[in-house]
C-alpha cells in the first residue's frame, strides 16, 4: 500500500500492482469510508483498478491531514460496506449487425459466433472503472478465450450502446464516440443519461451479467439499430 | 427571459462557472475557467457571486447584442473588445443598453477573456454547474460551444454601480511562464538525470493546446516504463507519454489515463499557461507540497483583500 502526492489538492492511494476482485473490494470501501470521514472537505473520489485519488479542499485540509484520514480509512475496513456492489443485468443484441466485430473474433478465437456469445454472458464482471467518456464502465475480465486486442485502426464513430472487447476487457458505450475496441453487440439500457436519476444503472464495484436478447426484444427496450 | 443575442459565436466562446466537481468518479471533467482568477475579478467587478455563469472567450470573434440594459465587465487576455466600434477598458465595469452591440477582436498573446454581466447569464446548471465540457455535451448552452443566434438570457440591471480594479492591482501576463510542479504519481519511474532535464530545459507551447490539455516541445524525458494501469488524473498532472514530451492536462482533461505522470502543476501557474498559445515558453521548477499549500493560500487572501474602486465617469 502507498500513498502519494498528486497534485496540491489530491493524493492518490495504490493498493496493488495488478487488478483483482479483492483490491476493487478494498478500493470499494476504502472511498466509502472516506466520504463518511470528510464530509465537505471530500471534492473528488476518483476509483480506479487498483487506485483512488482523492482530491481535497486544500483551503480548509492539507495533504498531512488527509493522509491520516486515508490510513485510518484502510485500516478500519468493511465498516457496514459490502465488499462487492449490485448485481445488475444488461441486455444485449448480440449479432453481425450490431456487432460487427463478431465474425472475426469468432473466426480468430476458433470459435462459432454462437460460442463466443455464450462465453461472453458466462462470466459475473466487475465494474473496475469509469472514465474516457461520462459513463464508461470498464468491466473485467472476459474469457481469455474471446479476449482480443483493440482495432489497428479505431472507429471514428462507434454507435452508443455498442457492447465491445478490448483486450480482457469489456464494456459498453454510453455515447456515439470514437473507438478501437472490438465490437459484439448492442445493449438497449442507456449507460449515462444527464437527466435521469441515477445517471448510470452501474458505479464502480458493482457486478454486471449480459443476457442475449433478441432483435424484437431489442427494439421493444428502446434499442436503435 | 431577455439577454444578450449571440451574432457571431467566434472561435470558442463557452459559458463556465467555477466547473463540476464531484462527478469525478462517473466519468465527469471539471471544466471551468481556464484562468479562474480573471473570471471572479469579471465578476467582482459587477458585485456578482464570484462563480456566476460569465462567457470564456478563446482566441476571440464573439460578437453579441444587447437586448436590454445591464452592465458587462472584461478581464483576462488580450483580445481587444468594442462597444458599438468604440474601444472598451478592460478590468472595469460597463454600461450596456439595449441594441449595443459588443464585439471581440483576436488576442495577440494572451487568449482567454472573460465577459461577466451583472447577476450572471441565466443557465440550468447540469451536475451541479453550468460549466461547458464539449466533449461531454454537458453544461452551458446544450453542452456546445455558443452559436450565432444563441440568446444567453441575463436580467435587465439598468444604473448599476460601476466598478474598477486599481491599476496596480490587475494581473500581469507574460509570454514566459514557469510552471511549479509538485513532484509526485509516477515521480519513482523517472530516473534522477530525466528529472534534472524537465527543471533545466525550456519548453514551447506547441499548436495542440486546448482546454484539454497543453502539449509541449523540447528535451524528451525519459522514463522507465511505458504505460501504467488507468488512474485518477488531477488538474494540472504532468503526463510524460512514449515521445518524452510533457503534457500539462487542464480543466477538460479525461478522468482517468494510462500514461505515467511526473507531478501536478499548481493551479495558480495553469491559469497562466492556459493564457498562452503557440509559441509561448515554458519552464518547470519543483516545489514541494507544503510551499505549494502556503501559495495557494496567500493567492486566495490576496484575491479575496483586492478592492473594487468606484468608476468616475466623465
Amino acid at each position: 500500500m502507498r500513498i502519494v502526492t498528486a497534485g496540491e489538492d489530491a493524493l492518490i492511494l495504490y493498493l496493488g500492482e495488478k487488478m483483482s476482485p479483492a483490491i476493487a473490494a478494498r478500493i470499494r470501501q476504502t472511498g466509502a469510508q472516506l466520504r463518511l470521514m470528510m464530509g465537505a472537505e471530500l471534492i473528488d473520489l476518483t476509483p480506479s483498478y487498483t487506485s483512488l485519488l482523492v482530491t481535497f479542499d486544500p483551503l480548509t485540509t492539507s495533504h498531512r491531514t488527509v493522509r491520516a484520514k486515508i490510513q485510518q480509512a484502510i485500516a478500519q475496513p468493511g465498516n457496514g460496506v459490502a465488499a462487492s456492489g449490485r448485481l445488475v443485468s444488461l441486455p444485449v443484441f448480440y449479432s453481425p449487425e450490431t456487432g460487427p466485430d463478431l465474425e472475426d473474433l469468432a473466426a480468430g478465437a476458433g470459435l462459432s459466433i454462437e460460442q463466443v456469445i455464450a462465453i461472453h454472458q458466462q462470466r459475473e464482471y466487475l465494474v473496475y472503472a469509469i472514465g474516457f467518456a461520462p459513463g464508461f464502465a470498464f468491466l473485467g475480465e472476459v474469457d481469455p478465450r474471446i479476449a482480443k486486442p483493440r482495432l489497428p485502426t479505431p472507429r471514428l464513430r462507434v454507435p452508443r450502446g455498442s457492447v465491445a472487447i478490448a483486450g480482457a476487457q469489456t464494456a459498453v458505450y454510453p455515447a456515439a464516440t470514437p473507438g478501437g475496441w472490438n465490437l459484439i453487440g448492442r445493449c438497449p439500457t442507456r449507460m449515462f443519461d444527464p437527466e435521469a436519476e441515477p445517471n448510470m444503472p452501474v458505479g464502480v464495484g458493482d457486478r454486471v451479467r449480459f443476457q442475449a436478447i433478441e432483435r424484437q426484444q431489442f427494439l421493444a427496450l428502446g434499442g436503435e439499430l | 427571459m431577455s439577454g444578450l443575442q449571440v451574432l457571431q459565436q467566434g472561435v470558442l466562446s463557452l459559458l463556465q462557472d467555477r466547473g463540476r466537481y464531484g462527478w469525478q468518479h462517473i466519468g465527469l471533467s471539471n471544466g471551468g475557467p481556464v484562468d479562474g482568477p480573471a473570471m471572479q475579478l469579471a465578476n467582482r467587478l459587477l458585485g456578482n457571486d464570484p462563480a456566476a455563469t460569465c462567457i470564456e472567450v478563446s482566441i476571440g470573434g464573439l460578437a453579441l447584442e444587447a437586448r436590454l440594459d445591464t452592465c458587462i465587465a472584461y478581464t483576462g487576455g488580450d483580445a481587444p473588445l468594442h462597444l458599438n466600434g468604440r474601444a472598451v477598458a478592460q478590468w472595469r465595469g460597463h454600461t450596456l443598453r439595449a441594441g449595443d452591440h459588443l464585439t471581440f477582436g483576436y488576442a495577440r498573446h494572451f487568449c482567454r477573456s472573460y465577459l461577466a454581466v451583472a447577476g450572471g447569464f441565466q443557465v440550468e446548471p447540469q451536475f451541479g454547474s453550468t460549466a461547458t465540457v464539449v466533449r461531454e455535451g454537458i453544461g452551458g448552452a446544450d453542452g456546445k460551444p455558443l452559436a450565432r443566434g444563441d440568446l444567453l438570457p441575463c436580467t435587465a440591471s439598468p444604473g448599476h454601480p460601476l466598478l474598477q480594479l486599481a491599476a496596480g492591482d490587475i494581473p500581469q501576463y507574460q509570454d514566459t511562464v514557469t510552471l511549479r510542479v509538485i513532484p509526485g504519481y509516477q515521480l519513482r519511474h523517472f530516473p534522477r538525470r530525466q528529472r534534472r532535464r524537465l527543471f533545466a530545459s525550456e519548453y514551447t507551447v506547441t499548436e495542440r493546446c486546448d482546454r484539454m490539455g497543453y502539449r509541449l516541445r523540447g528535451p524528451a524525458i525519459g522514463c522507465d516504463i511505458d504505460g501504467i494501469l488507468s488512474e485518477g488524473i488531477g488538474h494540472g498532472a504532468v503526463q510524460i507519454p512514449a515521445d518524452g514530451q510533457p503534457i500539462v492536462l487542464m480543466n477538460d482533461r479525461q478522468t482517468i489515463g494510462g500514461y505515467p505522470k511526473i507531478g501536478s502543476v499548481l493551479s495558480l501557474d495553469t491559469t497562466r499557461l492556459g493564457q498562452l498559445s503557440r509559441g509561448g515558453r515554458v519552464r518547470f521548477e519543483p516545489i514541494s507540497a507544503v510551499a505549494a499549500s502556503d501559495a495557494l493560500r496567500l493567492q486566495y487572501q490576496q484575491l479575496k483583500r483586492l478592492e473594487m474602486q468606484p468608476v468616475r465617469e466623465a
